[in-house]
């Protein structure tokens, strides 16, 4: 492999700052043995990150452990109620996830088959072109940001959103505290006293674990999946040609979820 | 001419009373709002605008009906209407304030609100939408007044006042074709994503505008000595029929392309505002009344005889009202929302204290146009017309 001496640096300089060195440095030097769940550059300087979601490696432990180590991460609360409902990760089935490619001849493992919905961090998302004070607006390196104390709660994302992704504080979430049975469901919360709780009457969701990303930490539910099982949850810079997520994409059949809509959204699917 | 407001008989009073109690009502149903959050209303993950927004959107349209007075008097030169073109200002003005009140109490956080204006989005439509109907408002206040007291001086109104009639006119269709693309500009809502959304609000608004215009003019002769006139009241049934034609067309059009290419996105909140689904749906009913109200409407409206009657008019006008009202205070906003975009039905039905709250809104935009109408009234009287 012929590198030049500002190429050598430079990767030697990354695999330093990640604290690697032997065989994870020579990986660098032949990406298509990269482990994917690892990073080609450090965290906090992707372009446009992505997820590829491996529908044959999740079951319900992997799901279940994703979605509470989100929620446990973000202080999401459960209150109870469907309406209500405030999720940044979740279960769905696969008729509800693609409901314009599901038919009845599907396959079982696929129609029985569970998937994880989170934000699209979508290239071109439609609820940062909706929101009225910049409340959500697309970073840099691809995330769809959220800023909660500078929302006005007028949900004109909610209704933009194609994919269900945000949720509203109908009431106030630090009730948790004070009621009864919303203490009883919802132990230890706030249960990550490094992330703000919400107020009520502003719309949250996924925001890749911008905080941890900063911190050169993977997702919370990236790393989840990947204490049971290597590679269910692929999180890495697509803009990176050499990165884990396009390996991944290279090699399987992926889909996204309402492509034609033309939102560009960065979560794909192995199926 | 303020002071005109302030002389009145009882009913007049009796009126105002009524409408502060009902504001009261209203207002306290909001601190209960403010402090609970909007958990309290009918709203949802999946359905997350509701009446309130629906509200709003019905009346800007009603707001926008007003240039059906105020076009045919300057641009076609049609005099008779310049008899009127006050209370189409006017009523106006009381539907913006509406407008915004329904925003207001839809916001999650209202102390937060300037923040439109402090980091201001020229992508976001809401951001056009709030100022293309302040400045309506605004454009409605100045000419309404200054005509209306050039009128009392027995003056020409001076000429920049036409100026700004002339923009207002424009910027009647702006309000409404604005307010529809907040609906018609988002991707993955089938029900909204239409072109002909702006000309079905436009056609709506053209006909329930003028609709409501007409049983105020009604009830204006009825309590005062002010007359807006025979002749007005028929053009205006006129104006209703052609514009309430067109609206039920582009319904016609919309079922068309939904029903006829049977792409499953286009039917589905068809299927389920109209029940047809088979799932029972809180909606239907109404939705099967607006239909039966438009039926009644247009009949009574193509028939001439029925039209240049005032008494079947105002029946076949409260019948475009219902019609509008239901089909796009309701079932435009919730029909988008419904199924959500996982394909699923999760129903929205108001409580009783978004309801309350929506009656304090009402109340408040009446109470407006009332002391507005009378001082309008006060003045036609004092100057003979």
């Amino acid at each position: 492999m012929g590198l030049d001496r500002r190429e050598f640096l430079k990767v030697a300089g990354l695999a330093g700052l990640l604290g690697l060195g032997g065989k994870a440095a020579i990986d660098m030097f032949a990406p298509g043995e990269l482990e994917a769940s690892m990073e080609t550059i450090p965290l906090t300087e992707g372009k446009r990150w992505a997820m590829v979601i491996d529908v044959h490696k999740i079951d319900e432990t992997i799901i279940k452990k994703c979605v509470e180590a989100c929620h446990r991460e973000h202080n999401v609360p459960d209150l109870a109620s469907k309406k209500e409902e405030i999720k940044w990760i979740w279960k769905e089935d696969y008729e509800h996830s693609f409901p314009e490619r599901h038919h009845e001849y599907v396959g079982e493992d696929v129609e029985h088959g569970s998937f994880l919905l989170l934000c699209n961090h979508c290239s071109n998302p439609p609820c940062c072109r909706v929101c009225p004070t910049k409340a959500t607006w697309q970073r840099e390196d691809g995330i769809v940001m959220m800023d909660q104390h500078r929302c006005i709660g007028c949900r004109f994302c909610m209704a933009a959103c194609p994919f269900g992704a945000r949720s509203f504080n109908w009431g106030d979430p630090r009730r948790v505290l004070e009621d009864e049975k919303l203490k009883e469901l919802n132990p230890g919360y706030p249960t990550n006293q490094d992330y703000p709780t919400r107020s009520k009457g502003v719309v949250e969701k996924c925001t890749f674990c911008a905080e941890r990303l900063a911190k050169g930490q993977l997702p919370a539910c990236v790393e989840a999946a990947n204490t049971v099982k290597k590679d269910a949850l692929v999180f890495g810079d697509l803009d990176e040609p050499d990165s884990n997520v396009r390996a991944v994409l290279r090699n399987h059949y992926t889909i996204r979820r309402k492509p034609e809509l033309g939102t560009n959204p960065n979560v794909f699917y192995i199926v | 001419m303020l002071e005109t407001a302030l002389k009145g008989r009882q009913g007049y009073w009796g009126l105002l009373i009524f409408l502060l109690a009902l504001m009261g009502v209203g207002f306290v149903s909001y601190l209960y709002q403010f402090s609970e959050g909007l958990r309290i209303t009918g709203m949802s993950r999946d359905v997350s605008w509701g009446f309130y927004i629906g509200q709003l959107t019905y009346f800007v349209g009603i707001a926008a009906g007003g240039v059906m007075v105020v076009l045919p008097c300057y641009l076609h030169d049609y005099k008779a209407f310049g008899r009127i073109t006050i209370l189409g200002e006017f009523l106006a003005v009381a539907s913006v304030v509406m407008c915004g009140l329904f925003v207001i109490v839809d916001l999650g956080n209202l102390p937060r609100m300037l923040n439109i204006m402090i980091y201001p989005n020229p992508t976001s439509i809401l951001f056009w939408d709030m100022i293309v109907l302040n400045v309506y408002m605004l454009l409605n206040i100045i000419i309404g007044w200054n005509v209306l007291s050039a009128e009392r001086k027995g003056v020409h109104y001076q000429k920049w006042v036409k100026v700004l009639i002339y923009i207002s006119i424009p910027w009647a269709f702006s309000i409404h074709t604005v307010t529809a693309f907040l609906y018609a500009g988002i991707p993955g809502r089938h029900y909204w994503l239409t072109a002909i959304m702006a000309a079905r609000f436009l056609s709506s608004a053209f006909a329930s505008g003028p609709a409501l215009l007409i049983l105020l003019c009604l009830i204006v002769r009825k309590v005062s000595n002010f007359d807006p006139g025979k002749e007005q009241i028929r053009t205006l049934g006129g104006i209703v029929a052609y514009a309430f034609i067109l609206n039920m067309f582009f319904l016609l059009l919309e079922l068309f392309t939904a029903f006829y290419s049977q792409i499953p996105g286009h039917m589905h909140s068809f299927d389920y505002l109209f029940g047809l689904e088979g799932h029972g749906s809180v909606l239907a009913p109404w939705m099967w009344a607006s239909i039966g109200f438009a039926v009644v409407a247009l009949v009574l409206l193509i028939v001439p005889a029925t039209r240049r009657r005032e008494d079947t008019l105002a029946v076949g006008c409260a019948a475009v009202i219902a019609s509008t009202w239901i089909d796009k205070g309701f079932g435009l906003v919730i029909g988008g929302f419904i199924p959500n975009p996982f394909g699923r039905v999760f129903e929205y039905w108001p409580t009783t204290p978004e309801v309350l709250i929506s009656v304090g809104v009402w109340a408040t935009g009446f109470f407006i146009l009332t002391v507005l109408y009378k001082i309008v009234i006060s003045v036609k009287e004092e100057v003979g017309a």
